[in-house]
């Protein structure tokens, strides 16, 4: 007795779902309430046996036909729940041929089934047999597994198939054999759909990345061919109104969708989803919306808006498996969603229990520029909600408005997306970072007795009027260097100096200090204000920004020797990057960018081993001993003052407490570059009191800051000398630089500077036609340039590029 | 004797640039015969005598065998290369000589010297297949020295348990230097109780991955990545799962080749001078049990036969796969068959070979070896390729949490299986890609994979016994493998394209052991993906 409903004995409701086509339309777009009048149910779901690798549905949009490895079934589709039909596995012993990849379901007869069979045999069903067993015919011609099965939606008697071994066939239901054969020409077809408005094209998709466009009257040879995807296209489904559509789903992540009216395949949406795509299915009455669902690790169903690619407009997470099969209900019903899974579940969601992610999205974004901008945008609902109060007080600029009109063909639920953006400006003087700036790039951190870095950093410090700061560079000294190395003259200077401090030194406690640091800082930054141009050029002007300071802050280093000739020497291209000149003689060169080509690998330097150590025969006075008793902060003050100090001896480490106190103390305050600076110079004398973790902390915030600033050489440098194994491997990662070869712009497969398909020298100078060993700077869209100097100079007459191969070079 | 060879540099030889070669290379000389050769530790110049034999660059070692003489000429007794080219099995007048390679071999011998330092053996031997070659170095570079989640003498260690697993002294001899280079703990080589106990705790899941990896479950997943300390992070465990595959396959790889030792590692050289004795070390410490060539050699008209008869084998499956029809039932049991016949496939010298102490110690439990399905009553289910294959599943899990290496797996996956010259024997233009095929499935049979597109008949029809103790030996026991069995299968193969030597214009397909190349690096890749597919299926099932 077959429990398949016959053919044209549904009840006339449901057929009557395209008749009042034109009418659930108009109700559709009036609201998602009144959609479901033609179709009815809820989200539901009920247990298989077994894994589902795909599902169909029938046309009447009332059953739904589940396959997979061990499972072959036809479930009603009912008002609460769903009811297992017809068991199409039948007989004692389990055949292969039931074993499914694919099915599908005519959708002009609803007797007719086909499926794909894993072993490579295709097989037809026909439920209109009388029989248990309503196998039909079975086709075994293909030599791998069939992938993908497919009907002729207008066609009652042609199928096509596409299976792993390449090829695809189309049958004809009334013969035994198949009519014609198609070679990809490559290993395996992965999906195949007739094109749903022309008679006789239909898509097929490969492992290797390509769609074929094929006639079926012409087995020969494809019509159109292109590359959709890096790897597999598992996927591809024709849009049901728009003629030239075609949406792909590949290994690659992506969903694309082509337009294929043009004479070269168009691509105009991609969705870059979180993995690799198994199936794309359109939302029928929805012109931009597609629901797909994924091959591994992620078990959600979305439904993409492809214009709005970044976020699905729907989801639904019901599924604790992989999901194989999804497949709209109802040709022309948008809310109700089939889907079978590997977690041996099949599911009918309803859109309006889907959860739509851009309800939970925040549509703000916030961010601080470097000077202390603030810029946020919102949601201009969320912003003119408030209007009473005024949240744009400190706003300088005006409140730029992005807004986009509303789409009145857009039919439901669309979510506004305009919004706001507001720019909050800091004053300038308040905002300004320049003392940051200078004292980065003059700060000695190694490559000097511990004693004539202090005196150094303190002079810097001094210098942009950070009295509080240079005193404790100077107690540093004190505290960790012997008597030896500092003559009294200069500790008398530095004293001499530091008195006119000391009336502010002796009166803080610790509440005063924020706003004594604000003072200070407020008073270089009127200072440095003139500065904030030069900062805001890139990298490659730094060099020259770096040359004005040397000049303005008297440093030794001639400065015609930073802009020397680029050409002359490898190592020039070092020393240029070092702000300080006694680093570059040290260990501290860069590595050459040619040459390691394996990871550098070196155990941690610790900086400062050259160094004399002199922790063991400290000089302290003995009514230090005595101080410490108070507050860490007046003790300081004390040791500044006091002459006796180096009388008497003490263990160094003996401070490290304070030391220790002092660095948070700087570090709490934001100034994590004094934090940093100290740590780096005393090295392992004051490493072990601070804890691995605030350490990194330190150094990661103080390397962004760097590079925020864009002072590249000298974060490179923090890196570089920084004692935490996370911080030091920081420059040992991503070290590959990809160039292309000038002649022949293809990419260099090959280390050194021959290009090995045109064996030619790849960095000539395209102005002077010299090689070019040092700095190489290269327009990224032509492959052609120079040495530094010559294509600067040369950008200033002319934007073309030198080689005179036409290009407009982009330098940035 | 640390001391002095500190004096010795070796960077610079390396350098692409001849000028950088030619000053390195000076200042070697220098130093080794400076002080009347005390620099000269057995070391240091035993890695001259590999510059000497193995280095593509042509000044290198003309200059180190220059180097060489001169310290003989100081009275000091030099070393001198034993064994017989890079591997025992391949007759070394049939292996391509470091001088004498094409412009291509000439690129990828340069590409391996400049990132390895050395030219070593397995380079030499695969070079037969270049293309593969490419791909399998490129893999290799970023395994080991490219961007990766764990550190790099981490990764040293992991291929030297995991080519223990093997007791395959060569590739833990190799990843010894390597490890100690990068800065590895010297202490740590003593055994794998004194690394770290993260490093232990991978140890189970090396066992099984080497010898049952069908019996990895996502609780062994579990136990790795939610330990309290030490725990493993996905994209750790991903990588090191790669690299013990990849040790694994290539621990087969060098016994299945009969790789000798390198000639600057232990065994590799000797300081005797050659009339004391033919005595080989090198095969006793490799488990190697006497080379015999006492297979008889089949008259050359009977071995044209051979490759006839399977010719005609191949093309009657061809022809008559249409018509016959299997049924269903048949079908499974063919593969059920073939999978418990691969059991009963076993090599007649089933010694149990003492792994040398100096190998033994980075592993425990010797005695889990691999163990065939269901021996003991244990019922494991069937791996369907079709439910969790490579393309589909493998691959976008490796290349989420290790990004990159899903695609370099994928192209050397692909290399290895499609690679083919439309020869056999002296027959060209034939299709072998259904011996491929056989050859693949064949050994994800023998783990228990099963495809369902596959007609297990054909196994038994085109690989007859002797090649299927082979494949057996070199996949699961490759520590066992010999030269009589490397020698026994497709004999035709060799035989008769020796006739054929100067008649080919091809070089590289005149080589006789081209095809015997070819079939280790599909039990290569065939063993590494399976590997694979059941680790990365138990992190899948872990994940979901």
């Amino acid at each position: 007795m077959p429990p398949a409903v016959p053919p044209g004995s549904e009840p006339a409701s449901r057929r009557g779902v395209p008749a009042s086509r034109p009418a659930m339309e108009k109700m559709s777009r009036s609201g998602a309430a009144l959609g479901g009048a033609a179709l009815s149910g809820r989200t539901m779901f009920c247990h298989l046996d077994a894994p589902a690798n795909a599902i169909s549905v029938c046309r009447d949009a009332a059953q739904v036909v589940v396959a997979g490895r061990n499972i072959f079934k036809i479930y009603g589709i009912e008002e609460e729940q769903f009811v297992e039909k017809l068991n199409l596995r039948v007989g004692r012993k389990p055949s292969l041929n039931f074993s499914c990849a694919d099915v599908v379901w005519h959708q002009m007869d609803e007797n007719l089934l086909a499926t794909a069979a894993t072993n490579g045999v295709v097989v037809t069903w026909n439920l209109g047999k009388p029989s248990r067993n309503k196998q039909d015919q079975l086709f075994t011609e293909h030599k791998r597994t069939v992938n993908k099965v497919c009907f002729h939606p207008t066609e009652v008697y042609m199928l096509l198939s596409g299976s792993q071994d390449g090829y695809m066939k189309c049958f004809d239901l009334r013969k035994k054999d198949s009519v014609s054969t198609f070679s990809g020409q490559s290993e395996s077809v992965r999906d195949v759909q007739f094109s749903i408005r022309d008679y006789f094209t239909f898509a097929a998709t490969f492992e290797n990345g390509n769609v074929q466009l094929w006639d079926i009257r012409r087995p020969d040879r494809y019509e159109r061919m292109f590359t959709a995807h890096n790897g597999p296209v598992f996927c591809c489904d024709w849009h049901p109104e728009d003629r030239g559509w075609l949406a792909t789903g590949g290994r690659d992540k992506m969903v694309k969708v082509w337009d294929m009216n043009t004479t070269r395949a168009k691509e105009i949406y991609c969705v870059q989803t979180i993995a690799s795509v198994a199936r794309v299915k359109w939302r029928p009455e929805c012109k931009h919306h597609i629901a797909t669902c994924s091959m591994m690790v992620d078990h959600n169903i979305y439904v993409w808006d492809v214009r709005r690619p970044f976020i699905p407009s729907a989801m639904f997470e019901e599924h604790k498996d992989v999901t194989t099969g999804i497949v709209w209900r109802h040709l022309h019903d948008p809310y109700f969603l089939l889907s079978g899974s590997k977690d041996s579940t099949l599911y009918q969601h309803i859109f309006k229990d889907a959860s739509q992610p851009i309800d939970r999205a925040n549509p703000e974004g916030l961010c601080y520029s470097l000077y202390g901008d603030l810029a946020f945008a919102a949601k201009e609902s969320l912003i003119s909600s408030d209007s009473n109060r005024k949240p744009y007080i400190g706003d300088r600029r005006h409140p730029i408005f992005f807004k986009r009109k509303l789409d009145p063909t857009e039919q439901f639920e669309y979510i506004s997306s305009s919004s706001a953006l507001s720019v909050f400006e800091t004053d300038v003087e308040s905002g300004s970072m320049d003392w940051f700036v200078h004292t980065a790039k003059q700060y000695a951190l190694a490559g000097r007795p511990l004693a004539e870095l202090c005196d150094h950093n303190a002079k810097v410090a001094k210098g942009l009027d950070r009295n509080q700061v240079a005193q404790t560079w100077t107690m540093l000294r004190i505290i960790y260097s012997s008597l030896g190395t500092v003559s009294s003259a200069n500790l008398n200077h530095s004293m001499g100096k530091g008195s006119a401090a000391l009336p502010l030194m002796n009166s803080f406690n610790l509440k005063d200090i924020p706003s004594g640091l604000g003072s200070e800082s407020r008073l270089d930054r009127s200072k440095g204000e003139s500065r904030t141009e030069n900062i805001l050029l890139d990298s490659s002007s730094t060099l020259i920004n770096n040359e004005d300071n040397e000049e303005t802050e008297g440093s030794d280093v001639p400065a015609d020797y930073l802009l020397g000739d680029v050409e002359a020497d490898e190592d020039d291209l070092y020393m240029m990057d070092h702000e300080n000149p006694h680093a570059e003689e040290q260990e501290y060169s860069l590595p050459q960018e040619a040459f390691p080509l394996r990871h550098e690998i070196v155990d941690n330097p610790s900086a400062l081993d050259h160094l004399q150590d002199k922790a063991d025969s400290p000089h302290v006075s003995g009514n230090e001993a005595e101080t410490v008793s108070l507050t860490p902060v007046e003790s300081f003050s004390l040791i500044s003052i006091s002459h006796s100090l180096y009388e008497n001896r003490l263990p160094s480490d003996f401070f490290n407490p304070i030391v220790r106190d002092t660095l948070l103390f700087y570090a709490e305050q934001g100034d994590v570059q004094t934090a940093v600076s100290v740590l780096i110079v005393l090295g392992d004398r004051i490493r072990k009191e601070i804890d691995e973790q605030t350490q990194e902390h330190w150094y990661t915030s103080y390397i962004d800051l760097l590079q925020r600033f864009q002072l590249w050489n000298i974060s490179n440098e923090v890196i570089k000398l920084s004692t935490c194994r996370a911080i030091n491997c920081l420059n040992q990662a991503s070290t590959t630089l990809h160039i292309n070869c000038s002649n022949c712009k293809r990419p260099m497969s090959n280390r050194g500077w021959i290009c090995d398909r045109c064996r030619q020298c790849a960095s000539m100078c395209a102005v002077c036609h010299h090689v070019v060993k040092g700095l190489f700077v290269w327009c990224q869209g032509c492959s052609h340039g120079g040495h530094l100097q010559h294509i600067m100079k040369w950008l200033e007459t002319s934007s073309h590029c030198p080689a005179g191969c036409g290009h407009l070079c982009e330098y940035t | 004797m640390e001391e002095r060879e500190g004096d010795v540099r070796w960077d610079g030889l390396c350098s692409r640039d001849a000028a950088a070669r030619a000053a390195a290379l000076e200042h070697l000389g220098q130093a080794v015969l400076r002080r009347g050769g005390a620099a000269a530790a057995p070391r240091v110049l035993a890695r001259l005598l590999l510059l000497a034999k193995r280095c593509p660059f042509r000044d290198v070692r003309e200059k180190s065998e220059a180097i060489l003489s001169g310290v003989q000429e100081l009275g000091i007794r030099i070393p001198r290369p034993l064994g017989h080219g890079p591997s025992r099995f391949i007759p070394e007048k049939e292996t391509i000589q470091v001088g004498n390679e094409d412009a291509m071999m000439h690129t990828l011998f340069a590409e391996s010297f400049a990132t390895l330092g050395r030219l070593d053996n397995v380079t030499l031997v695969m070079v037969f297949h270049p293309q593969y070659l490419e791909s399998f170095l490129k893999t290799q570079h970023y395994l080991l020295q490219m961007d990766g989640p764990l550190p790099l003498h981490y990764r040293h260690y992991i291929g030297i348990m995991a080519a223990a697993r093997h007791q395959c002294s060569y590739l833990v001899n190799l990843h010894v230097n390597d490890f100690l280079h990068v800065g590895g703990d010297p202490k740590w080589l003593n055994g794998l109780e004194n690394a770290p106990q993260k490093l232990q705790n991978l140890g189970e899941l090396n066992k099984m991955l080497a010898h049952r990896p069908w019996l990895i479950t996502k609780e062994h997943i579990e136990q790795l990545l939610k330990t309290e300390e030490n725990s493993w992070s996905l994209a750790e465990l991903i990588h090191a799962v790669v690299l013990l595959t990849h040790y694994h396959s290539l621990a087969s790889f060098t016994f299945g080749c009969g790789i000798s030792p390198e000639i600057d590692c232990e065994g590799g050289h000797t300081f005797r001078p050659p009339s004391v004795s033919n005595y080989c070390i090198c095969d006793m410490t490799n488990g190697y049990h006497g080379v015999d060539d006492i297979h008889a050699s089949p008259t050359t008209t009977e071995s044209v036969c051979e490759v006839e008869a399977l010719m005609e084998k191949m093309k009657q499956l061809q022809e008559c796969r249409d018509e016959e029809e299997a049924s269903q039932e048949e079908m499974a049991t063919r593969f059920e068959r073939e999978k418990r016949e691969s059991m009963f496939v076993c090599s007649s010298e089933d010694e149990e070979s003492a792994p040398t102490r100096d190998v033994s110690r980075h592993f425990e439990d010797t005695s889990y070896g691999y163990k065939d399905f269901s021996r003991h009553g244990m019922h494991v289910p069937t791996f369907r390729a079709q439910d969790y294959s490579w393309e589909d599943h493998g691959y976008s899990l490796v290349n989420r949490l290790y990004p990159d290496v899903g695609q370099l797996l994928d192209e050397k996956f692909h290399i290895a299986y499609n690679l083919t010259y439309n020869t056999m024997a002296m027959h060209k233009d034939v299709d072998t890609s259904m011996l491929r095929r056989a050859i693949w499935n064949y050994i994800h049979c023998m783990f228990g994979i099963r495809y369902d597109d596959y007609d297990y008949g054909e196994i038994n029809q085109l690989l007859d016994r002797s090649f299927k103790v082979y494949i057996k030996t070199v996949v699961c026991t490759p520590e066992k493998t010999t030269k009589r069995m490397y020698d026994s299968f497709w004999r035709q193969f060799e035989h008769s394209e020796k006739g054929q030597t100067t008649l080919s214009p091809l070089p590289l397909l005149t080589t006789p052991s081209a095809p015997q190349v070819h079939v280790n690096l599909l039990l290569v890749e065939a063993r590494m993906q399976a590997e694979l597919l059941y680790a990365l299926r138990a992190i899948t099932r872990y994940m979901t």
